[in-house]
Order: structure tokens, then sequence, then C-alpha cells
């Protein structure tokens, strides 16, 4: 009889209008590691932050039984008291603080009044040797890099006495070299008798060191796939994540594709923060008029990079390439210029970069094309009203008037102005960065609508997203992309989840 | 009437403090029995504040595009007079060339300190503060501690002169030139309303019913011909209500109709949105500090010809006024939110208050201590009535 160290009984965790979690149960034995595997949105993160108490006890459904007993986590503290440590993708360290002091911060080691510094350096430096870092505990955290302060979270969460460590996707910032340490890592961790969940998309890595691993798609557990009774493959776990039904949830669209309109050759740009690293390499790729191209990859691979890249600028440095419309070669060396030749970016996060969130509909739509508006050397703003009501029949934006604010739209209507403000440039070139993130299924398909619309007014579509699903369904031809690398390129008969997948895989692999 | 009720509630927070204004008004007209609001009284509590005024719209945009402030208007004031002090009475120029010269530095104060906020993104506070000190360092210096004084009437014509009536021959008692630019500004409001709803019908647009609008411009109408009627009944219009005036006019709608003023309030809301949108934040930003220190000249200017004096501790506290004003008339602290009308409206409250006090016989201590607490009730209501409209 084996002993479960965790148990999460029918979770469901509701956020407003989306089930995020659906009846999820997760059984995770002691001493192994475990394995969480899902797309991106399918709820592992939501489920992680049940368990750490993120959503405090009654935001949510179900029972967490931790060492046999019921759990009712209020806040963080109270699982980090049990021993559960998670430790987020983005890390929570203080960058201009050393080693030493966030090791121990919110843990401080005192003797009653205060701090006991050399206390705490002798022992971080003792937990430091555990994991294998050889640095100074006075070393500040910013001059470290992430593969070593991904070392620190660890000998953080040892620092508090961990029985299970969460992992949310460890490796993915990660090189090569310092993948392995951290999973070698995590397997001598093992032998000390310490559980590990470990959230990740490198599922070389998952088959390397896991023990069991749980498949959640949707919100809701698939399966548990056990490592001793059979091999773990990893089509096996790709078709448990992937496998769903496709009944139309996508409007049917035969694209007429025309000439190219859009060529970016030889892409190269660097991280605006690290000079030596290449966000994107060597990047070809090309649009038809009529075409709508889909853009897939995980979260980090690029794509947002390179798109904003090509928008004139808008991200990275030391640019280098040649980009063609039209049969022309184009500079475009600012936002400016960009939309001036006929370029549209549709940004990833609406709230934060797409929408001026405290104006109303009818400036957020008029705000990239005012000089359209202008007579002499006024708007006229009866014109900008007429511009904002065609545009929200047309767009069948749901609102009482276009003098609501922006903020006050529901996610759908939102996309559905900041697409507004772009189509309102008469772009020939549309880049939609997740133009259906966070909006409901009735949406979603509103949307494909109206990008199928523009398709067929002979605009050329570059559509990024991470739902693979969405992408097969709207595209008429895919690249993949991973670590700022174009890895695949797949015509509509090609492609398919798994054919995505696998180029992702392979070049993981490399 | 449910029409109208409605109304009501969307307009509170936009007319809401002109109508703490008027009952500020009134209290005081009751209280001081009746010398607020006499023409002389009047007149004065413009030239009063009339610094403040001009200050307060530049201080808008600084608010509006960037939730961020402008500390070294005051010393740019000072600085300002210490050099027309130096021109003009010491070296005995020409007024108008000393004022095109001043108009010059102030430019490039302003693109000193836009060039530090603007480009290489130092925090608008701190560039802002290091000038307040600076430039009330280069007064001291200038000046050696000392109030250079008397200008010649030409130039302190500026703030206490006024337009002269050109039907002064008549004899009539009142400013007869006052009454008919009253009424002539009355006609040119009127004619671009009934223009903008005429038009506004054309397309089917929601407006006004058409009694609230009549009585909206017989009401305006009535004010603007009232202050004007005020005015004449004294000395008529002085010379800097004149510059104010087309300042107010010229930002006003600068602000609210154009490309540019657009996109003040665009980066304000949301400045990731409005660069990703085209606008070029760093030249806005850049071009809204040379405006401001542009602004802080012309206040300057009529501040020392106001004083006739350049003096070592003239401008103390100005940015503090204007910064109050543009809160007090419903700028938002967090930025795209605010207009030049409220903040001239906030100017008014201060002005009124200062004023009205001072006629009681209250103390500055007191005088001071009462303008912090309406500052933090103004804006307290502000964050109150917007928490609610959320709910």
């Amino acid at each position: 009889m084996e002993t479960f160290i965790l148990e999460m009984r029918n979770i469901t965790k509701l956020f407003p209008g989306v089930k995020a979690l659906d009846n999820v149960n997760l059984k995770v034995k002691k001493g192994e590691i475990h394995a969480l595997c899902g797309e991106n949105g399918a709820g592992k993160s939501t489920l992680m932050n049940v368990l750490s108490g993120v959503y405090p006890h009654g935001t949510y459904s179900g029972d967490i039984i931790f060492e046999g007993k019921e759990c009712i986590f209020k806040v963080i503290k109270d699982s980090e008291k049990m021993g559960i440590a998670i430790i987020h993708q983005e890390l929570a360290l203080v960058p201009y603080l050393s080693i030493g002091e966030n090791m121990f911060l919110g843990n401080e080691q005192s003797d009653g009044q205060f701090i006991n510094w050399t206390q705490t350096h002798i022992q971080a430096k003792e937990l430091l040797k555990k994991v294998g870092l050889n640095e100074s505990t006075y070393t500040l955290i910013k001059n470290i890099g992430v593969g070593k302060q991904q070392l620190v979270e660890i000998a953080k969460a040892l620092a508090k006495d961990v029985t299970l460590l969460i992992l949310d996707e460890p490796t993915a910032a990660l090189n090569e070299e310092d993948s392995n340490n951290l999973l070698n890592l995590l397997l001598e961790l093992k032998r000390d008798g310490i559980t590990s969940i470990i959230i990740s998309h490198k599922l070389n890595e998952i088959s390397r060191i896991a023990d069991n691993i749980t498949i959640i798609r949707d919100g809701s557990t698939i399966e548990t796939i056990e490592k001793g009774s059979e091999p773990i493959c990893e089509d096996r776990i790709i078709k448990g994540m992937v496998g769903r039904d496709l009944v139309d949830r996508f409007p049917k669209h035969v694209s007429k594709i025309g000439d190219v309109a859009f060529e970016v050759k030889n892409w190269n740009v660097y991280d605006p923060m690290r000079d030596d690293k290449k966000a994107i390499d060597n990047v070809n790729l090309k649009v038809h008029r009529g075409e709508i191209v889909g853009i897939s990859g995980l979260m980090g691979s690029g794509r947002t990079e390179l798109a904003m890249s090509i928008f004139g600028k808008a991200y990275g440095k030391s640019i280098s390439g040649t980009m063609i419309k039209d049969g022309k070669e184009i500079t475009l060396n600012s936002i400016r210029q960009a939309i001036d030749h006929g370029l549209a970016y549709v940004t990833e996060d609406r709230k934060s970069a797409g929408l001026v969130l405290n104006q109303d509909i009818r400036s957020n739509i008029s705000l990239a094309n005012l000089k359209e508006l202008k007579r002499n050397l006024l708007i006229d703003s009866n014109k900008e009203i007429r511009v904002a009501e065609e545009y929200r029949k047309k767009l069948g934006i749901k609102s009482p008037s276009i003098l609501q604010k922006a903020g006050n739209l529901s996610g759908g209507n939102q996309q559905k102005v900041v697409l507004s403000k772009w189509i309102f440039t008469s772009p020939d070139i549309l880049i939609l960065d997740e133009p259906t993130r966070g909006i409901d299924v009735g949406a979603k398909y509103e949307i494909y609508e109206i990008i199928n619309k523009l398709a067929d007014e002979g605009k050329s579509i570059i559509m990024i997203s991470s739902e693979l699903p969405e992408i097969l369904g709207v595209c008429d031809r895919v690249y993949v992309m991973n670590e700022g690398k174009i890895v695949g390129e797949l015509d509509k008969s090609e492609a398919s989840q798994e054919s995505i997948m696998k180029c992702i895989m392979r070049s993981n692999g490399r | 009437m449910k029409n109208v009720s409605s109304l009501f509630k969307n307009n509170i927070r936009q007319y809401g403090m002109l109508i703490a204004l008027v009952c500020i008004m009134a209290f005081f007209q009751v209280a001081t029995k009746g010398i607020l609001l006499v023409p002389m009284n009047m007149t004065n509590l413009i030239l009063q504040n009339s610094y403040v005024l001009i200050l307060a719209i530049g201080m808008t945009l600084c608010i509006v595009s960037s939730a961020n402030i402008d500390l070294s208007v005051g010393s740019v004031c000072a600085f300002i007079g210490a050099i027309m002090g130096t021109l003009i009475v010491n070296m005995k120029m020409n007024v108008l060339a000393a004022v095109v010269i001043c108009l010059i530095i102030g430019l490039l104060i302003g693109v000193w300190q836009g060039f530090w906020i603007a480009y290489i993104r130092i925090p608008a506070f701190i560039v802002t503060l290091a000038g307040m000190l600076l430039f009330r360092g280069l007064t001291i210096t200038m000046l050696q501690g000392l109030t250079l004084s008397p200008f010649p009437n030409s130039f302190t014509f500026i703030s206490s002169g006024f337009i002269p009536d050109i039907f002064a021959g008549l004899g009539l008692g009142v400013n007869l030139t006052t009454i008919i630019i009253g009424i002539i500004i009355s006609i040119i409001y009127a004619y671009i309303e009934f223009k903008n709803r005429a038009e506004k019908s054309k397309y089917d647009f929601e407006d006004l019913p058409l009694t609230l609008f009549l009585i909206k411009i017989v009401l305006i109408i009535g004010v603007i011909n009232l202050f004007f009627y005020w005015l004449a009944l004294y000395m008529g219009i002085p010379i800097i209500l004149s510059v104010i005036g087309l300042l107010i006019l010229v930002y006003s709608v600068f602000t609210t109709q154009t490309v540019p003023g657009r996109y003040i309030y665009a980066m304000g809301g949301n400045e990731k949105a409005a660069k990703l949108s085209g606008v070029n934040t760093s030249k806005a930003l850049f071009l809204i500090y040379v405006n401001m220190a542009f602004l802080a000249t012309i206040a300057g200017i009529a501040f020392t010809a106001r004083l006739n004096a350049a003096s070592p501790q003239a401008g103390m506290n100005f940015e503090l006024d204007a910064i109050a004003a543009c809160y007090i008339g419903g700028a938002s602290a967090y930025g795209g939110v605010g207009t030049v009308i409220g903040a001239i409206v906030g100017a008014l409250v201060m002005g009124v208050l200062n004023n009205g006090m001072s006629i009681l016989g209250v103390g500055s201590d007191m005088q001071m201590s009462i303008k912090g607490i309406v500052l933090l009730a103004a804006v307290a209501f502000d964050v109150f009535s917007k928490a609610k409209s959320k709910s």
C-alpha cells in the first residue's frame, strides 16, 4: 500500500465567466517526482495556486489532503508552514539583495529582536552547497544568471524545511546545461525524500525524471500515466494533452490566396536587456494576399518579440534583415512609419498595451488614425462619432453607446474595439497576437469571422496563437516557432496538433 | 424628468467643482456683506490670480500626459523677473526687446528640462526639483539678493492696464467697449453651439433635449454678459485678462480638438497603448515641458509687472498653487484625466478663498491651513465619486 502525500479531490475553481478547473483530481505519492502536463491555459498553474494558497480556501470547491490531514489554506504562509513551497515561472527574488538575504526573506534568522546575519549566511552557505551552487552568499541576485537564480529559489525553499516542492516551468528560461543541473538536483532531492511536482512543456525532460504524469486539459484531469507500468512515450503525452473534438468551433472559410504581399528575410533581433542574447534568430517568413498565416509555439518562444520587432522596431535592438512589401524593400524605424506603410499590430495584452481603458470606445477606435479625421487643424468630432458608430455596428461591439469607457467592456468587446482601431488604419498586413485570449467561445467565433472577412478583402493576416485548435481551425499555413527560431512550416493539409508539437519537441531535443 | 436627473448624475463630476465655486462665492458674498463681488474687487481678484491661472494651464498638460508635475515653475517665474529687472531697470533696454529675450530664455529652460525628462527619462519630479533649486539660486545670484525697482509704465501696463474704451467720450459712466465685447463673444458662442447641434442632428446623434439646450445657452450667455457688465462698471477689461482668455481658448481647443491634444490624453491613460498606436511619446513629453516653461515665463513677466519689482523671493510656492488648482479642478493624479477649464475653475476656487478670507481678516496662517483642507476634500470627493460610479 503506497501512501499519498497529497490528494486534491474534485477541485473546481471559477473565474468570472470561465470554469478554470472542473473537478480536478491529483494524487501524488510520497517521495516521487510528479509531472503535470497540459497546454497553455489548461489549468496547471491555477491548480498549483489553489494548492499553495494563492487562491485561498473558499474561493474554490473541493478538498486538499496533505499528509493525511485536510488543509485549509487562507494565505501562502499557511501552506509554507505545512512544508509546501512553490517556485513560480517568474522568479520571486529581489534583484538588489544578496543571495543570503533573499534566501531568508520572510523567514529571517533572528535572536529575539534583531536579525542574526552571521547565522543567516552560515545557513545559506550550507544550503547553497546542497543545491550545488558555488557562489558567495553576499553576491547580489542581479549579478547571477537565471539558472543560478533558479537554484537560489530551491535553496530558499529548502531553508523552510520543504516536504513538497512545486516547480512551474523551471527550465523554460534555462539553457541545456543549466537545465541538466536542475534536473539532477531534483533527482538528488528525491533521494533525500523530498516530493516534487514539476510543470513542464519539455516532454523529454519529463519522461526522463518523472515517476508519474498527470495530464490536464481544459481544466479537467484526463489521465495519470505511471512510469512503472509502461514506458512513457512522448506521443502518448501529446495525444493526451491535445486530444479533443473540434466540432464547428470555427467558421468554414476558403481563402482566396494571391501574390506574396509581405516578406521578412534573415531577421535577427537581440534582446534589449542582454546584448549577447539573440531573441530572434534568422527568421524568414512570408504572407500572401488574402492568406491567414499562423505562428504557433509555446510561451516565450519569441513570437511576440518577432511581431513587435517587425512593427517599427517596437522591440529589440541591433535588428538586421530585410523586409519586402509588395515587391519593394522597406525600412521601418518607428511605429508611425509601420502604420503608414500599412502594417497593424494587435497586441497580446489588450488591457496593458492595446486600449486606453479610461477613454471611451470612440477615442480608442480613432487613436491610431486621427489624421484621417482632421479638418484643417482640428479633429472633426462628428466624423469621429460616425466612424466609431460604423465600426460598432460592423464588428458587433455590444455596448449601449460609443461613449462607454473601454475599461467597462467585456474581453470580447474590448478585443473588437482594438480590432476596430486597427482596421480603421486600413492596413494591408495585420498581425494579431493572441486575438482570442481570455474571451469566451461565442465571442471567439465572432472574432474568427472578422478575421476571415478581412482576409477576403485581400488583407494578409499573421495570427499568433498558443491555442493549437485555433491555429488549425483558422490558418491556411502555420509557422512553428521555438527559442526564437522558425522550426517548422506546415501547410493546412499537414498541420495537426501532433505535427506541430513534434516540431517543437524535436527542436528542444537538439 | 428621469432624463434630467440622469443627465445631472452623469455630469456631476464635471460640474461638481463649478457648483462648489458658485457656493464658495455665494458664501463669501454674504459673509463679506457684498464686498467680494463689487466690480473693483472682482477685477482685483483676476489681477491677483493671473499668474496661477496661466501656470495651471501648463500644469494640466503635465499632469494629464504623465501624471507628473513641474516643480520649477515658481523659480522660473522669479528667474525671468530677475532677467527682466536686469535688462529693463539696470540696462534700460526697450520693454518689447526684453520680453522677447525672456520668452526665448524661457523656451531654452524648457528644452533643458524637457531633454532630461523625455529623452533621458529621469522622472519629471526630480528634474524639476533640481530646476527649482537651480533657477532660484540663479535668481538670487543675479539680483545679488536685492530687489530691482521701479519698472517703466510701459511694462507695468501689462498687469495693471485696461483695454481703452473707445466710447469714453460719450460720458456714459460705464465702459461701453467692454459691454460690446461681451455681446460679440456671446453671439460667437451661440453660433458655434447651434451649428454643432445642427450637424449632430443631421446624423441623428444623441444630444441634449432642445429645452435643456436652450436653458444652457441662455444661462451661459447670461453669465458672460453679467461678467462683462461688472467689469465695465469698474475700468473695463484688464489687459492681462485678455491674455489669459486667449490662452484658455487656445489651450482648450488644443487639448480637446486637435490630434496632438488627443495624444496627450491617450499617453496619460496608457502610455504603452499610445506608443503602439504610433504616438511619439518622448517627443510629446518633451514639448509639454517646453510649453510649461514657456507659460511659466509669461506668468513670470505678468507677475513682475504686477509687483513692479524683481525680487529674489518672487514666485515662492507658485508651483504648489498651480498643482493644487489642477487637482481641485478634477485632474487625476494617475494621469489621463483633467481639463484646462477644470484647472481654471480650481484656480478660481483657491483665488476666491484667498480673497474672501483676506477681506474677512483671516490671517495668512489660517488661510494656508484652510486651502490645504480644501485640496484634500476636493480630491477625496473625486475619489469617492469615482468609486461610486464603478460599482
